[in-house]
C-alpha cells in the first residue's frame, strides 16, 4: 500500500481560510472592513476579465495592466540594483583598497529607510516611473551588495593561492574564483533584494506614481473597496513568491556543478 | 651550481592578539636541483609557513628565501604547490581544473587538452575528466591536485602534507604514485610532512624540525636506492633509521649521534 503523504503545508492555510470564511458567515468580522472570500473572488474576477456590461469602474479589467506596471518596475529596479551591487560587492569583498574607499559610505547610507527617500525621489524624478524604479533599485541594492561583499570576503584562501600559483591574473581570479565561490551569498542577497523590491514598489506606487498594484491598493482603500485591497494583497503575495522561485531557479542554472552531488 | 632552493637564516614572527610568536627561528636549508627534500616536524612547528614562503604566499620577517639564486617575487607556475586540502575549484570539472594553468598562459586548446589528458591518465584518473571534484574521493582529488601542477612542468614541486588527510591505504598508493612520477620527471621537491615513514620512503634528504619555535634540528641524507616502493618500509634498515629519527625527535640529548654527514 502506498503510504499516504500528508501535505502538512496545506493545514495552516486551510485553517486560516476556514476562519476567514466562517468568520464572515457568522458575522464575527466587522461588515465592510473584512470582505468575505466570495466577495474578494468576485471583485478580483471582474478586476481581471472586466464586467459583463460596459463599466467605467477602475476595477474592471484593469488588473493585468496594473500588474504589468508593477512587475516592470520591480524587474527594472531589481536589475539595475543587481547590475551595480553584484560587481561592487565582489570588489569590496575581494579588494581591501576598494573596501576602504566605498564600504563606509555604503554603511552610512544603509540605515536610511527606503521610505525616507520618497520626498527626495519625488523632487528629483517627479511623479514618473523613474521615481519608482529609483526607490526599488535603492531598496534592493543594499541586501545584494552586502551579501556579495560577504561572499567574496569568504573565498577560501587556498583556492585564491592555488589560482595565483597556477598563474591567474587578478581579473581572472575575480571572475573564475571569487565570483563562483560567492554565488550562494550573491543569490541570498538577490532573494532578499527581490523581496525588498516588491515592498519598495508598493510604497512608491502609493505615493509617487499613479499606476500599478500599489496605487490600486491605496486608491481602493480610499473608496472603501476592501475586496480589491485584499485581492491586491494576495496578488503581491503571489508575485513575491513567484519572483523568489524564479531567482532560485536561476541560481540552480548558475551553479551546474551543484547538481553533480557528492556520491563518494 | 646554484641550489634550487636556498633558505638562509629565515625568521618568521607573528603577532596575534598582542602576543608575539616566533613561528620560525633562524631556519637555514638548501635543496639541490632534482633532489627530493622532506621537512619533517610535529604540527605547529612552522613547516607549512616555510613552504608558503618558498611558494611565494608569505614573506619572511627576516632572512632570505632564494630560488635558483633569486629572491621570490610571488607565486609562480614554476613552483607548483600541492596543498594539504586538495584546493580544487569545485565549479570546474577535472579537465578544467587541470587545464586552468595552461589557459592562463594563453596556450592553444589543441596543445593543452591532449597534455591534460596525458597527465590525468598519469595520475590514474582516465575516464574521470568530466567529473566534478564533489564526485571524487579524497585520494582522487589529490591526484587531480598533482596533475594540475604537473601539466605546468614546474621546476620545483612544493607539497604541504598532501596525503595527510587520506586513509593509510590510499596514502600508500599515492606515495607510490608520487615515487613513480618523480623518478621519471625529477623535479626539485620540497615535501612537508609529520610522518617519519613517509619522509624516509620518499626523500633524499630529511630536515627534522623542532616544535615551535621551529628550527632545523638535524638534516639527514637518506640513501636507499631508487626506484623505491612501499616494500622498502618493511626492510630492517628502513625501520632502524625510522626508530633513530623517532628518538631524535623525542630526545634532544641524542641528536649528536645522528648528525647528517654534510
Amino acid at each position: 500500500m502506498p503510504a499516504r503523504k500528508t501535505p502538512r503545508f496545506l493545514l495552516l492555510p486551510v485553517l486560516l481560510f476556514i476562519i476567514w470564511q466562517g468568520g464572515t458567515w457568522l458575522g464575527w468580522m466587522p461588515q465592510g472592513i473584512v470582505p468575505s472570500p466570495e466577495a474578494v473572488a468576485r471583485a478580483w474576477y471582474v478586476w481581471i476579465v472586466g464586467a459583463s456590461t460596459h463599466s467605467l469602474s477602475p476595477y474592471s479589467g484593469t488588473w493585468v495592466v496594473a500588474t504589468l506596471n508593477s512587475t516592470e518596475r520591480v524587474l527594472e529596479g531589481f536589475l539595475v540594483a543587481s547590475a551595480i551591487a553584484v560587481p561592487l560587492g565582489l570588489m569590496i569583498g575581494w579588494n581591501r583598497r576598494t573596501a576602504e574607499y566605498i564600504d563606509p559610505t555604503i554603511q552610512l547610507f544603509r540605515p536610511v529607510p527606503i521610505t525616507a527617500w520618497i520626498p527626495f525621489a519625488l523632487a528629483f524624478f517627479g511623479i514618473y516611473n523613474a521615481s519608482a524604479i529609483f526607490l526599488v533599485a535603492l531598496g534592493a541594492f543594499f541586501p545584494i551588495v552586502i551579501n556579495a561583499t560577504h561572499g567574496a570576503r569568504n573565498t577560501d584562501i587556498l583556492l585564491l593561492r592555488a589560482a595565483r600559483m597556477l598563474g591567474a591574473k587578478p581579473a581572472v581570479v575575480l571572475r573564475s574564483i571569487v565570483l563562483p565561490s560567492a554565488l550562494p551569498a550573491i543569490f541570498t542577497g538577490l532573494r532578499l533584494g527581490i523581496g525588498v523590491s516588491w515592498t519598495a514598489v508598493i510604497i512608491s506606487e502609493m505615493v509617487a506614481v499613479k499606476s500599478g498594484l500599489g496605487y490600486a491598493l491605496w486608491d481602493a482603500y480610499y473608496v472603501g473597496r476592501m475586496d480589491i485591497c485584499v485581492a491586491t494583497m494576495i496578488s503581491f503575495g503571489l508575485f513575491g513568491f513567484l519572483s523568489d522561485r524564479l531567482v532560485l531557479l536561476i541560481w540552480r542554472f548558475a551553479e551546474p556543478w551543484r547538481r553533480h552531488g557528492a556520491q563518494h | 651550481m646554484t641550489s634550487a632552493i636556498q633558505v638562509h637564516d629565515v625568521w618568521k614572527r607573528f603577532t596575534r592578539a598582542g602576543r608575539t610568536i616566533d613561528a620560525l627561528q633562524s631556519i637555514s636549508l638548501t635543496v639541490e636541483p632534482q633532489r627530493f627534500a622532506a621537512v619533517l616536524g610535529p604540527s605547529g612547528c612552522g613547516k607549512s609557513t616555510l613552504l608558503n614562503m618558498v611558494a611565494g604566499f608569505d614573506q619572511p620577517t627576516s632572512g632570505q628565501v632564494l630560488v635558483n639564486g633569486a629572491v621570490i617575487a610571488g607565486p609562480s607556475p614554476t613552483r607548483g604547490v600541492v596543498f594539504q586540502e586538495p584546493a580544487l575549484f569545485p565549479w570546474y570539472t577535472v579537465l578544467d581544473n587541470v587545464t586552468f594553468g595552461p589557459k592562463q598562459q594563453n596556450r592553444r586548446a589543441a596543445e593543452y587538452i591532449p597534455l591534460a589528458e596525458h597527465y590525468i591518465e598519469q595520475v590514474g584518473l582516465k575516464g574521470f575528466a568530466k567529473h566534478y571534484p564533489a564526485e571524487l574521493s579524497g585520494g582522487m582529488k589529490q591526484r587531480v591536485g598533482l596533475a594540475r601542477v604537473l601539466i605546468m612542468q614546474p621546476e620545483i614541486l612544493l607539497m604541504d602534507e598532501p596525503f595527510g588527510a587520506l586513509d593509510a591505504q590510499t596514502r600508500g598508493l599515492m606515495q607510490e604514485l608520487l615515487l613513480t612520477v618523480w623518478e621519471r620527471l625529477r623535479q626539485t621537491v620540497l615535501f612537508v610532512t609529520h610522518d617519519i615513514e613517509e619522509a624516509l620512503l620518499l626523500a633524499d634528504t630529511i630536515h627534522v624540525m623542532t616544535a615551535r619555535p621551529g628550527r632545523v634540528k638535524r638534516s639527514l641524507i637518506v640513501d636507499f636506492p631508487r626506484p623505491r616502493s612501499l616494500d622498502l618500509t618493511a626492510s630492517p634498515e628502513f625501520n632502524q633509521i625510522k626508530r633513530q629519527i623517532r628518538d631524535l625527535i623525542r630526545d634532544e640529548a641524542i641528536r649528536a649521534e645522528h648528525a647528517a654527514p654534510d
